[in-house]
């Protein structure tokens, strides 16, 4: 009976209200986890004296803003691993598609105050360019630079994905290629002829809309509105795992020759929440690029991708707050682990990913779930 | 009418034929026809593996209500045979014909299924994780695309067509239990269950009985008798008990042998039939 407490959860899981979004525990998590990042956050950086022990420094506040980009991506991982069973090791590509056309757009705004006083932004001066590359076009207008935020990582999903699904690649074969699109991506990236500054990236950016990204209000404001987007995104995706399509994810990953055979088309399921994935991945990496300061295209390396997977496994696939649980748990431990023992922290990671695999098929939300067992509310949440 | 009146709707006939010739379609809308009898034909069919012939022209006819039972040693093709019907596998060479229209080899599996042909496999397949409420409610026939289902609310009929399920197939008391949890047999019955709620006019059953108890295998029979007539079904099965019980000594029952027909008839005829002994049932 090794594979009964899972099962058991899932069976509390079915048994919550229908209909209902969430239940009263649910929507009371979410109000506070709205009012904590929205009023408790900025209060006790900005409004809080530097001396007071209860003072929030910016330091925290910028691990927060990182912190909640990484739980959007473990969001959309449990997406498409957890809920539908297809394991992407490439998902940093699309983190660092959305990262780089919120870049070009800071590129831009930075004006004529970079190293080189000039209009055009420091690496194309650099590289003796006179005018924009084609892609550069509309990187003065921040409406369409946010489009491409969604839309860049989408496409490419999209038709990476509609040809991986049509000839039914799955398994580690799909996770392969997902790991060889993002290695072969980092590549292009790296080129100066690609037009995206090569190894370097974009950084030394100033402004957001005319703001200073340097400013203690500004830095506030861009953890907020990342708050938040985690916050909706959870809740978009609660109301996906609990619509019949969300569903069909769930039967595909089960038993997908059963799906096929019931009627359903399975490619056209798989394609739509893997390029929704990509999209929120994407819309994290807009976000984590002007609070970080810096994207180039370290962040399409494999590992990175790899580390996605890990924060999702940690916190536990196929309960939506796992992911950003692990998130949270495997980056504020690596933020303090690099600081106090900064040779041992890959060692840490791997032993933890280990120690997951063997102990908690269910992630960190498991173990609660266990402790709980006689409590078996059907909060999934 | 008017002769250019006449010539407009000829073009309009001559464009869509050309469409409904060219293009498959996605979503199956045409409507198999029944008129003649027939619920399934398959005619010569022939595929190999890497030169060993799975199926050697092989031919079988099914009538609209008709309940056969398809018998065989391992390895005669009885799997391949489902496999080429439901689209899993394109034969080399043959016809399949759903009703007398429907070409199936044309369709994909998903619209085999949309159309109107359950499949039950060997071994039983169901959605672990949801509970049994919901297998069957994915099953439920209704719009297959993905904004319908992101939107799907169940109505009371359907919700009573579950209820109805649910009672034949003896899980009402289960119903929000893991499909994970469940016995074996309990798994081979919901996975029958699953295929009534697709409503399908001819059920393909891959050998339903097998690890069942005794007594689940006399339910099941007795499940089997009461679809007979309302939908066509072809069991495949090597429990000869089960198979007495199904054809109650006045249905045919086709024996497969090397992947083709060896020979058809009643139970008690092909039991007597000297081939037939060699090579399945003296061993």
């Amino acid at each position: 009976m090794s594979g009964a407490p899972s099962l058991a959860m899932a069976d509390a899981a079915a048994l919550a209200p229908r209909g209902a979004l969430l239940g009263a525990r649910g929507w009371a998590a979410v109000a506070a986890a709205t009012l904590t990042i929205t009023v408790l956050v900025p209060l006790l950086n900005l409004m809080v004296p530097e001396d007071n022990a209860l003072h929030l420094g910016d330091f925290y506040v910028s691990l927060l803003g990182k912190i909640l980009c990484y739980a959007i991506c473990a969001l959309a991982m449990d997406l498409i691993w957890g809920y539908t069973g297809i394991l992407s090791l490439g998902h940093g590509v699309f983190f660092a598609l959305g990262g780089y056309a919120m870049g070009m757009y800071l590129m831009r705004q930075i004006g004529t105050d970079g190293q080189y006083k000039s209009a055009m932004p420091d690496f194309m001066v650099f590289l003796d360019w006179k005018e924009y590359p084609w892609h550069w076009a509309l990187s003065d207008s921040f409406v369409a630079q946010m489009l491409l935020v969604v839309l860049a990582p989408g496409l490419l999903a999209f038709v990476f994905g509609y040809f991986a699904f049509r000839s039914r690649i799955k398994g580690v074969y799909f996770s392969i290629i997902t790991q060889a699109l993002t290695f072969a991506a980092m590549l292009l990236f790296f080129r100066n002829e690609t037009g995206f500054g090569g190894n370097n990236g974009f950084t030394d950016f100033k402004r957001l809309l005319g703001q200073p990204l340097n400013s203690p209000a500004t830095r506030v404001l861009l953890c907020v509105i990342t708050g938040l987007v985690l916050i909706g995104f959870f809740l978009m995706a609660r109301a996906i795992v609990h619509s019949k399509y969300g569903r069909v994810l769930q039967a595909i990953r089960d038993a997908e020759t059963r799906v096929m055979f019931t009627g359903y088309d399975p490619v056209i399921y798989k394609l739509s929440i893997w390029t929704l994935s990509a999209m929120m991945c994407g819309v994290a990496g807009a976000l984590y690029v002007p609070q970080v300061g810096i994207i180039n295209p370290g962040e399409m390396s494999p590992a990175a991708s790899i580390e996605i997977a890990i924060w999702a496994a940690v916190g536990g696939r196929a309960t939506l707050i796992g992911p950003i649980i692990g998130a949270f748990f495997v980056n504020g431990a690596k933020s303090w682990f690099t600081v106090a023992f900064p040779e041992y922290w890959l060692f840490f990671l791997g032993a933890l990913f280990i120690a997951v695999t063997l102990f908690l098929p269910n992630g960190l939300v498991g173990l609660f779930r266990r402790k709980s067992e006689g409590v078996r509310t059907g909060h999934d949440a | 009418m008017t002769p250019d009146l006449m010539q407009a709707g000829a073009a309009r006939r001559a464009a869509y034929e050309a469409k409904a010739v060219g293009g498959k379609p996605r979503f199956v809308s045409e409507e198999p026809y029944f008129g003649q009898g027939v619920a399934l034909y398959v005619e010569d069919i022939t595929v190999s593996f890497d030169g060993f012939k799975a199926l050697n022209k092989l031919s079988l006819t099914i009538d609209v209500g008709e309940l056969r039972c398809i018998i065989g040693p391992n390895g005669a093709g009885k799997t391949t045979m489902m496999d080429c019907i439901t689209g899993k596998t394109r034969p080399d060479a043959g016809k399949v014909f759903f009703g007398s229209n429907i070409d199936l080899l044309r369709l994909k599996e998903q619209q085999v299924a949309q159309i109107g042909v359950g499949r039950k496999f060997q071994k039983p397949t169901v959605y672990e994780q949801l509970s049994v409420f919901h297998n069957l409610e994915l099953a439920l026939k209704a719009d297959r695309r993905v904004r319908a289902s992101l939107f799907f609310k169940l109505t009371g009929a359907q919700q009573d067509r579950i209820d109805e399920v649910l009672v034949l197939i003896h899980l009402r008391d289960q119903a929000q239990r893991t499909a994970g949890l469940l016995s074996h047999g309990q798994k081979q019955w919901l996975e029958i269950g699953m295929l009534l709620m697709q409503d399908p006019r001819l059920l393909l059953l891959d050998e339903p009985v097998a690890g069942m108890t005794d007594e689940e295998t006399e339910r099941t029979a007795e499940l089997f008798l009461g679809l007979e007539g309302k939908h066509s079904l072809v069991v495949v099965e090597h429990d000869m008990k089960f198979v007495d019980a199904l054809t109650q000594g006045c249905k045919k029952v086709t024996v497969l042998h090397e992947g083709s027909v060896l020979a058809e008839g009643l139970l008690s005829e092909v039991q007597a039939n000297q081939k037939v002994v060699e090579v399945y049932l003296g061993r």
